[in-house]
């Protein structure tokens, strides 16, 4: 698992399942979608009040308990924290306003793709333009500075509270809120989709795929290891949405989507950056949360509270387009993150590269 | 052999700084990390640009070794 084979074994694996959620139920190119997800569950406890998207989706509790359940396994459960975690926070509150700008995250990026959505590729080019923003900022040092050790109860405390989402969806109480129709009503069975983050957990766990990690690292170190995976989920998904018939090629009516070139750009093009600041897409985020890493727990929290607000604040595009409130935040989001770049990459410039200076 | 701590950092960082201490260092450095992203990530990332990586383990800590091929 640790070599080549793995990695796409694990891309392959991803995208196969992605198209079978959709055939079981999940909405186009969205058998998984970590963004779109966890908006959905925020609206399911009702942080946001959009009716057609509020759902506890059991692929986001699969992969926290997958990815946790194989930490403890091979003893790579790790409890760490203390690492930036407000910037964390708000980095993660604008990657999830740019995903919504575009209308999904990477991995749905690269889903969409797959599927034909040649709007996705005009996202993606945005992605490598923000990636490469970022990794210019990590050559010039930048860093959130080191995490520490934590207690093992602090670790575990984000694994279960997806227990606590499980059994929520089971007793499923009134106060919650579930779509009637919309995204967030069309679902692959909770047994199917629960089990399917599973399998994805377990495998991105071992494998450590995510989806900006290959973009950077093909930047940063011309090392190809995590872009096989991110080509692997775009080669199988595209071979088995055809042979569905679910793969249609072009720009317009593509489901869920809009066709917006510059926004769908510039929304990814905020997402890459920050997930290059955060080490890793919101996939990875979910996956390191369940190994006990503190720091991409309240990257999650921080998701989870950017779709509050991207669909209270009216950000969240819909298949007619970006909204004027969307664009004004991507543009915030782009000034936030050219702030925290050069802060961190001057702070530690002094230290790492002052014999450069010298 | 210089020896850098890149404990606690994360994603990329232990690679960054393992590949600017190799530019500066290109005989060989000692890497100590503390997470198997980190082990995987920087002994590939020492192997691809011609090291012969030996991995230790001590306690919670790796300390990687990289020596420029003969």
């Amino acid at each position: 698992m640790e070599g080549k084979r793995g990695i796409v074994l694990t891309g392959t694996t991803v995208g196969i399942i992605s198209v079978l959620l959709v055939y079981f139920g999940n909405p186009a190119n969205m058998g998984f979608c970590i963004a779109c997800f966890i908006r959905d569950i925020a609206g399911a406890i009702g942080l946001h009040r959009a009716p057609v998207v509020q759902y506890i989706r059991p692929e986001i509790i699969g992969l926290v308990l997958g990815a946790f359940i194989m930490s403890k396994k091979r003893k790579e459960f790790q409890a760490t924290g203390g690492s930036s975690p407000m910037t964390r926070f708000v980095l993660s509150i604008f990657v999830m306003i740019g995903a919504l700008v575009f209308l999904g995250c990477p991995l749905r990026m690269v889903l969409r793709i797959g599927g034909g959505d040649l709007n996705a590729l005009v996202g993606l080019a945005g992605f490598i333009a923000g990636t490469g923003v970022g990794v210019f900022f990590l050559n010039k040092g930048f860093n959130l500075k080191r995490n520490y050790k934590i207690s093992n109860m602090e670790g575990s405390i984000f694994p279960a509270l997806n227990i606590g989402l499980l059994v929520l969806l089971l007793v499923s109480p009134a106060f919650l809120f579930f779509s009637e129709t919309g995204p967030g009503a069309s679902y692959a069975p909770m047994a199917i989709a629960l089990g399917a983050g599973l399998i994805v957990g377990i495998l991105a766990q071992r494998s450590r795929l995510c989806m900006v990690g290959g973009t950077r690292d093909m930047i940063l170190f011309r090392d190809s290891y995590l872009l096989l995976g991110f080509v692997s989920v775009i080669l199988s998904s595209g071979l088995l949405n055809m042979a569905f018939g679910f793969f249609e090629l072009g720009f317009e009516g593509q489901p869920i989507a809009h066709t917006d070139g510059l926004w769908n750009f510039l929304g990814m093009a905020v997402v890459g950056w920050a997930s290059v600041l955060l080490g890793g897409c919101p996939l990875r985020q979910l996956i390191l949360a369940g190994e006990g890493n503190s720091d991409s727990a309240i990257s999650v929290m921080g998701l989870l509270v950017g779709a509050a607000i991207s669909h209270n604040f009216g950000l969240a595009s819909s298949a007619a387009g970006p909204t004027a409130n969307g664009q004004y935040a991507v543009g915030i989001g782009i000034v936030f993150l050219l702030m925290v770049s050069w802060k961190n990459a001057e702070f530690i410039s002094k230290n790492i590269l002052g014999k450069e200076r010298a | 052999m210089r020896k850098i701590d890149t404990c606690g950092m994360s994603c990329p960082q232990p690679v960054l700084m393992t590949k600017k201490a190799l530019e500066e260092t290109p005989e060989g450095i000692e890497v100590v990390v503390d997470n198997n992203t980190a082990k995987a990530n920087v002994s590939r990332f020492m192997k691809h640009t011609g090291y012969q990586v030996t991995v230790q383990e001590m306690g919670e800590h790796y300390i990687i070794v990289g020596e420029k091929s003969k």
